[in-house]
């Protein structure tokens, strides 16, 4: 897959994986396990970049006596999901122009 | 392997990067591996989900640019002393020279790597326009009313040639795409083991 295509859709899909409540690295990589495989190396560079465009932002909490690190969705990182919809909506239009045949 | 002893190789192998970079994607590995413990995972089963300490450099390697490896390595550890920036203009005709060389050497080791695909490509060239001239040839010898028949015949094998040729062009380009793609990582590669 084109790799400017590939980084749109990971970044869509691990905004997703923190849309409903705040996550945190392993659990988000096991809640997309069924969808795609995540490398811890792959996800860290999408978390730096979404934190970077402020589509998401970080706090640490304590949990059972060490650091984590949750990941919180912005309403920007909200904003970017419903235009990946609209984006994705204007593809598949082109997509069933490309298969039907014309 | 235990966790500790990971994240203190990681940590040496990754030496190239960012120290604030370094840091955090230290911290960001030792909360993963913690986590996968958490869920019940010994240790050495929490460390060895994440992958060899190799594969992990090489995952990065692959994911950063040259440019800031490079920016990294050769930004001074401290400021320059009075003494140094003196040393430096005075040794503008020493290190100047030397620099360019480097930046020669390197577009002329770019262009060696590729200089095979050039050549393929020309000679492709020379058979369309060898066979063209050919064809011309030998039309310009029909309205004389004398058929070149050799002319023609150069024309068929230029032209044959060429279409036979452009898979060896193809082949070649492929080939050497993937050569440069592997050197670059190699140079990443060492940029960021090569840290300290």
């Amino acid at each position: 897959m084109d790799a400017q295509l590939r980084r749109g859709i990971l970044d869509v899909c691990v905004l997703s994986a923190i849309k409903n409540e705040d996550s945190y690295g392993y659990k988000i990589i096991k809640d997309l396990k069924p969808v795609l495989e995540l490398s811890e190396s792959t996800l860290y560079t999408i978390l730096k970049r979404l934190e970077e465009a402020k589509m998401l932002v970080v706090r640490s909490a304590e949990y059972e006596g060490r650091l984590r690190k949750y990941y919180h969705i912005t309403p920007r990182g909200l904003r970017r999901i419903e235009e990946f919809k609209e984006e994705w909506k204007e593809l598949m239009g082109v997509y069933s122009f490309i298969a039907e045949g014309y | 392997m235990k966790k500790s002893e990971f994240l203190e190789e990681l940590r040496s192998k990754l030496g190239g990067l960012p120290k604030k970079d370094l840091e955090s994607r230290i911290s960001f590995y030792d909360e993963m591996i913690s986590d996968r413990m958490d869920e019940g995972k010994s240790e050495e089963e929490a460390v060895s989900e994440i992958g060899s300490v190799d594969e992990v450099v090489d995952q990065i390697a692959g994911e950063t640019s040259l440019v800031s490896l490079v920016k990294e390595k050769t930004k001074p550890k401290r400021s320059l002393k009075g003494f140094e920036i003196v040393l430096l203009v005075l040794g503008f005709p020493l290190w100047f020279p030397l620099l360019l060389v480097t930046f020669i050497l390197t577009v002329v080791g770019y262009f060696l790597i590729w200089i095979l695909v050039i050549v393929t490509y020309v000679v492709e060239a020379a058979l369309l326009v060898g066979s063209f001239g050919s064809l011309v040839v030998f039309i310009g010898s029909m309205v004389g009313g004398n058929p070149n028949l050799i002319a023609l015949g150069s024309f068929f094998i230029g032209l044959g040639g060429a279409c036979l040729f452009i898979f060896l062009c193809i082949g070649a380009t492929k080939v050497t795409v993937k050569l440069s793609k592997a050197i670059s990582k190699s140079i990443k590669s060492a940029f960021i083991r090569k840290g300290n």
